[in-house]
């Protein structure tokens, strides 16, 4: 009984700040900006803007690759350190991110642009400067950059649990170290795989600072045009309905990642 | 008992939060104006603000936007309330003609008297009952002398030499972006024709492999930096900006350019009417004006404020171009909402129109999900076996 009421205050917050506003945005998706009658116009729409939609899905997909390739090697040799050493990495990985966001990303910027730190460098040298930033890649840097930790973090927490007694025993049954590793140990981080994936995946389809900052005018991310609508254009009603479209497709990708660590689970318990 | 009391403290901020904001006291007036655009005491200038609350005691909270379009969007969607806004010509027209201004009472601000005759009772407000003009400047092109040659920056075609690709900055706002567009193809900006419009968008389309990015205030900081060659800007800002690179210089394109005022009004839901009046009257002020003016570079609309000025800007073509140069250019006037949608949808095709890399990713995308949908099917069908073995 006390805990339901426990419960209240965020219950209540939940209806106010979550389910009233979702309904707010489904109302505006499916309403006229000018004579706020029920239409689909908006929703209809939404071809046009498909190409945009697809590479905000690849450059995230791809930063949450990249995340996790990078991700995992650090994660698991933090998970292998001494106790103390644990949790001076950890802050260390945690430190950036007590800086601003938008402070992290103009600093990229600042390293980048054509007459930036790097390019400045280049030239001194005596050569040609490089075109670094406002390139597809620039923008997957400045989302590796921002939403690694988010990565690690739920990797280390899983490897830091496995149980050691486990990795043993696979040895003592004649396991190479390598078979250890991928019959053992990746199955059973798959867990913080998939939550390091969906925590990287999802800012990061929806992001239009880093687009703005470190993209071209041809890398206009689906984040930057629904900014633009309640910003500049004051369409909301357009805006919402990309909001709604970007929600559904971030609900299919991830569903479509929990299908891969269903199998997942299911091929350890098949194993073991 | 001691969770209950948690619980109800939980409750009791989590209703305080929604109260809203603590009305703004009587002495207290909130201007949104445009960014970098007052005179803020930084290099030996006056402090337009500081010396108001000072002069008046009345506190200025001063918030800024970066384009006629997002001051609109703020105000329309409501949640705040401003006692002052600056926005340009065409803008004030659309707020009058939408009943969103509060009439001025002039016997408030007994300093609209040295506003010149030429900048009175203007098309945007015929009577002058809602605005008191605050400077006026032009359009030009900005370019730096190191890579730009004088003849290419000639025109606008300019921001459309593919020499310069990856150097050249763009408005990030529709009205003034659709005029350069309008300006080389010869169409009026007030047109609210869909096909010229079109064709607008289209050339605006073509810009975009040579264009490095839409900007407004960002605009200084690429110039100064040599980060960018070739800016269309304002006037009055260029001043600022030469003083921190003497190799940028300013044009004005023989195709055409924009003229504007921008101007002091009360939008409706004001707090404080009457401080909202003494600060246009204020900034009226010729010695204010003039200070003010010094440090911004753009035009002002009072001849005595500009008797106190600085003769080096009163004299700069840039500034003050002469009646000549004058004939080429152009006012916004408020189109009607249809045009203006128009412009919108078009300007936001021109935004999201991709690169050419987008086909490859549309591949990519689709290949991958290609693969996965496999995979998914796969195991399904891999663990249906499993369980007909098991059986």
């Amino acid at each position: 009984m006390k805990s339901k009421l426990l419960a209240c205050p965020y219950i209540v917050w939940m209806i106010l700040f979550t389910i009233i506003p979702l309904g707010i945005v489904f109302y505006y998706a499916l309403t006229d900006s000018v004579t706020g009658q029920f239409t689909l116009a908006n929703l209809a729409g939404m071809g046009n803007y498909l190409p945009i939609f697809l590479r905000s899905i690849w450059l995230a997909m791809f930063s949450a690759l990249i995340c996790l390739v990078i991700g995992y090697p650090v994660a698991y040799f933090i998970a292998q350190c001494k106790p103390t050493t644990q949790r001076f990495l950890e802050m260390l990985i945690m430190l950036p991110m007590c800086m601003s966001f938008l402070l992290r990303t103009l600093a990229w910027v600042a390293m980048l642009e054509d007459t930036g730190i790097i390019n400045s460098f280049i030239c001194a040298i005596g050569l040609k400067p490089l075109p670094l930033i406002r390139t597809n890649g620039a923008v997957i840097l400045g989302m590796v950059y921002n939403y690694l930790p988010y990565m690690i973090l739920p990797l280390y927490s899983v490897i830091m649990k496995i149980d050691p007694r486990l990795i043993e025993a696979a040895l003592d049954l004649g396991c190479t170290p390598r078979l250890v590793f991928s019959r053992v140990i990746l199955p059973l981080s798959g867990p913080g795989i998939l939550s390091g994936i969906t925590m990287v995946f999802v800012p990061a389809v929806s992001t239009f600072y880093i687009s703005q900052k470190l993209g071209s005018p041809g890398t206009t991310l689906i984040g930057d045009v629904i900014e633009s609508q309640f910003k500049t254009a004051y369409n909301p009603n357009l805006g919402a309905a990309m909001s709604l479209v970007l929600m559904v497709l971030i609900f299919i990708c991830v569903a479509v990642m929990n299908r891969f660590g269903e199998s997942d689970g299911e091929e350890v318990i098949a194993k073991v | 008992m001691r969770k209950t009391i948690v619980c109800l403290l939980l409750v009791c901020v989590l209703a305080f939060s929604l109260m809203p904001a603590a009305c703004a006291s009587d002495n207290e007036i909130t201007v949104y104006n445009w960014g970098q655009y007052i005179s803020d005491g930084t290099d030996g200038s006056l402090d337009v603000i500081a010396e108001f609350e000072k002069e008046t005691g009345i506190k200025v909270n001063y918030l800024t936007f970066d384009s006629n379009e997002s001051m609109y969007t703020k105000l329309k969607t409501g949640g705040a309330a401003y006692d002052i806004i600056i926005p340009s010509d065409y803008m004030i027209g659309m707020l009058i003609e939408e009943n969103m201004l509060e009439p001025l009472n002039f016997d408030n601000i007994p300093n609209y008297q040295y506003i010149d005759e030429a900048f009175r009772n203007q098309a945007y407000d015929p009577n002058n009952m809602y605005s008191v003009p605050y400077t006026w400047g032009t359009v030009g092109l900005i370019y730096n002398t190191q890579y730009v040659s004088a003849e290419d920056a000639a025109s606008w075609n300019c921001l459309w030499n593919k020499d310069y690709a990856g150097k050249v900055l763009m408005f990030d706002n529709p009205r003034d972006a659709f005029a350069i567009a309008e300006s080389i193809l010869g169409f009026s900006y007030n047109t609210t024709d869909t096909a010229e419009l079109q064709q607008a968008a289209e050339l605006l389309k073509q810009q975009k492999d040579v264009v490095q990015s839409y900007v407004m205030d960002q605009i200084f900081d690429k110039m100064q930096r040599g980060e960018a060659w070739a800016a269309p800007y304002y006037a009055g800002d260029f001043l600022t900006m030469v003083e921190e690179n003497p190799d940028l210089a300013f044009s004005y394109p023989q195709d055409g350019f924009n003229i504007f005022i921008d101007a002091m009004c009360i939008p409706k839901g004001c707090q404080n009417k009457e401080g909202a009046e003494a600060f246009i009257n204020f900034l009226c002020r010729p010695d204010i004006c003039a200070a003010n003016l010094d440090y911004l570079g753009y035009s002002t609309p009072e001849s005595a404020a500009k008797e106190l000025m600085d003769p080096e800007v009163t004299s700069s073509p840039v500034a003050y171009p002469d009646e000549q140069t004058l004939s080429a250019s152009e006012s916004f006037s408020s189109l009607p909402i249809e045009a203006t949608q128009t412009m919108n949808d078009l300007w936001l095709g021109v935004k999201t129109t991709g690169s050419n890399t987008t086909l490859y990713i549309i591949v990519s995308v689709v290949a991958v999900l290609a693969v996965a949908a496999v995979f998914i099917v796969m195991n399904a069908r891999r663990r249906r076996k499993k369980a007909r073995r098991c059986k």
